[in-house]
């Protein structure tokens, strides 16, 4: 990160409870231009959350969000779509009753704001760029789960964003499809896309990420180098649970 | 003979029921919203296009060209400022509020323009029919299915060739993803109930030409529609063309045998299409 540059995205002292639960407890990183950063940590420790935060499906209790220097902590998930924020979801939610073409191509033209001219095309090297080409004209609530998957990541890049927020999308795929993903999210990457991606596969995460933030029952734990990150003895403990 | 000129003038009967349908069928497949005003919305129109007529001189065709558009201004504003503020996971606000909205519409109709009946003069055109064979058909009811027909047509266009019918369907399919994708579903819904209210205006002007009308039939022309509506399948915008004129035949068919079964005819098919055929005749493939 070079400390002049405005950083694309940025959390400031984010929190969240659900009732009793802190699921988001003091939470603040910056995310510079084009970077790429990795979220892991167990099972109900808020990462998704932290995703809504961003994306603006949820509000924070306390703290503030900042896309570009700007205060977004009170924009709706509209406006912060429209701003470059794009997500995918852990569970695929196409628009079921939509072909994936369709589906693309309401993001690019809404969330984009791509002019009816060049949608068509963009969506479609999208679809070829996901493995997705020869499903463009089927009905999207039929697709197996693989697709949906790649139907998640290929909408969320229809809507252009400059940050796109992954969630899980590498599980529960082969090896082979796997290396295919990667680099796709690496292609994505090279074009100066900031990335936050939460994955357990973390093979596919460290290949493509330059930092890596783990989070603990709400908490940011650490964040750091992958490598510095995955040789510390707290990681190794809370979260890999191998006694060091 | 005589049945299939009584089938024939069921079917175009049906196009006056589809009419009727289309924009309480379109509301619903977007949002979930049953309009319980729908009926009352018609025959607002109806009123409009006579005061249009009033004013201006302007024969009915012509003053629905000018009603549509006002029509549309009053559905956007509906949905902005009242429905959008009631839609949500529990489905009862949203009937309460439409109910309040029908009683308030008709109070103020019968307020402003009384209990006398009025109708839409259109002129000759009102007697002129085509013999085709035996069959002689009115020329005004012809133009209503061919209305019915296009009005559905242009809907379908509209959803499945537009960058504003994706977002319909999209935010039908999931409101909640679809601002994630940078649809905002109050507009969307806003455009849905503004373009719902001018086929309403269509509805009114064939309603007004065909027949008398007075502030308290629109609850009854609800039922026609909501009864087409539930025959199609529920999102299916043709299956809604094919109800009314289910229901239309059904009139038609009663009514040949005795005057006095018309309406429990076209009732009667809508109970024997929900025995038989619980979705409806085009259900959407994956509900």
């Amino acid at each position: 990160m070079t400390g002049a540059e405005m950083p694309i995205l940025s959390l400031s002292s984010v929190s969240k409870s659900f009732g009793a639960l802190k699921v988001t407890d003091d939470v603040s990183f910056e995310l510079a231009k084009g970077e790429a950063l990795g979220i892991i940590g167990p099972n109900g420790a808020g990462k998704s959350t932290l995703f809504n935060l961003i994306a603006g499906n949820l509000r924070p209790d306390q703290g503030s969000v900042f896309l570009d220097g700007k205060d977004v902590t009170r924009e709706t998930a509209m406006q912060r779509c429209s701003s470059g924020i794009g997500r995918s979801f852990q569970i695929p939610q196409p628009f079921g009753h939509l072909t994936v073409y369709e589906n693309l191509l309401v993001a690019a033209r809404f969330g984009g704001s791509v002019g009816a001219g060049e949608a068509p095309a963009l969506c479609m090297d999208i679809l070829a760029r996901t493995g997705l080409a020869a499903q463009a004209d089927k009905v999207s609530g039929g697709l197996p789960l693989l697709q949906r998957k790649r139907l998640e990541l290929a909408r969320a890049m229809a809507t252009r964003p400059r940050v796109i927020l992954l969630d899980e999308i590498a599980g529960g795929l082969t090896e082979g499809e796997c290396h295919e993903l990667v680099a796709t999210i690496r292609q994505i990457h090279a074009e100066g896309t900031a990335i936050i991606w939460i994955e357990h596969v973390l093979h596919a995460l460290n290949s493509v990420v330059e930092r890596l933030m783990v989070l603990n029952f709400g908490k940011m734990l650490m964040i750091g180098k992958p490598d510095e990150v995955m040789a510390a003895r707290e990681v190794r403990e809370i979260y890999l649970g191998i006694e060091a | 003979m005589i049945w299939l000129d009584t089938l024939v003038q069921g079917i175009l009967l049906g196009g006056l029921y589809a009419l009727f349908a289309a924009g309480l069928s379109l509301v619903f497949g977007i949002m979930r919203l049953v309009n319980l005003a729908h009926g009352d919305l018609i025959v607002l129109g109806a009123y409009l296009i006579l005061g249009v007529m009033h004013v201006t001189g302007l024969h009915p065709f012509v003053a629905v060209l000018i009603a549509a558009p006002v029509m549309f201004g009053l559905g956007w504003l509906l949905q902005t400022h009242v429905l959008n503020r009631v839609l949500g996971d529990d489905i009862l606000p949203p009937l309460l509020v439409t109910f309040g909205l029908s009683v308030v519409i008709q109070n103020g109709l019968l307020e402003s323009f009384s209990a006398n009946s009025q109708k839409l003069t259109a002129g000759a055109i009102e007697a002129q029919s085509v013999q085709l064979g035996p069959i002689s058909m009115g020329v005004m009811p012809l133009l209503t299915l061919a209305s019915a027909v296009g009005v559905i047509f242009l809907l379908n266009q509209l959803f499945y060739r537009t960058a504003l019918g994706r977002a319909f369907r999209a935010t039908s399919d999931d409101a909640t993803t679809a601002q994630l994708m940078g649809i905002s579903p109050s507009r969307v819904f806003a455009m849905a109930t503004g373009i719902a209210l001018v086929v309403a205006t269509v509805a009114a002007m064939y309603l007004g030409t065909r027949a008398n009308f007075d502030p308290s039939i629109g609850p009854a022309r609800l039922l026609y529609a909501f009864e087409a509506v539930i025959i199609g399948g529920l999102g299916s915008l043709w299956g809604t063309l094919a109800g009314g004129i289910v229901i239309g035949v059904a009139q038609a068919l009663g009514a040949a045998v005795n005057p006095e079964w018309q309406i429990l005819s076209g009732h009667i098919a809508f109970v024997l299409v929900l025995l038989l055929r619980p979705r409806g005749l085009f259900p959407r493939a994956n509900d």
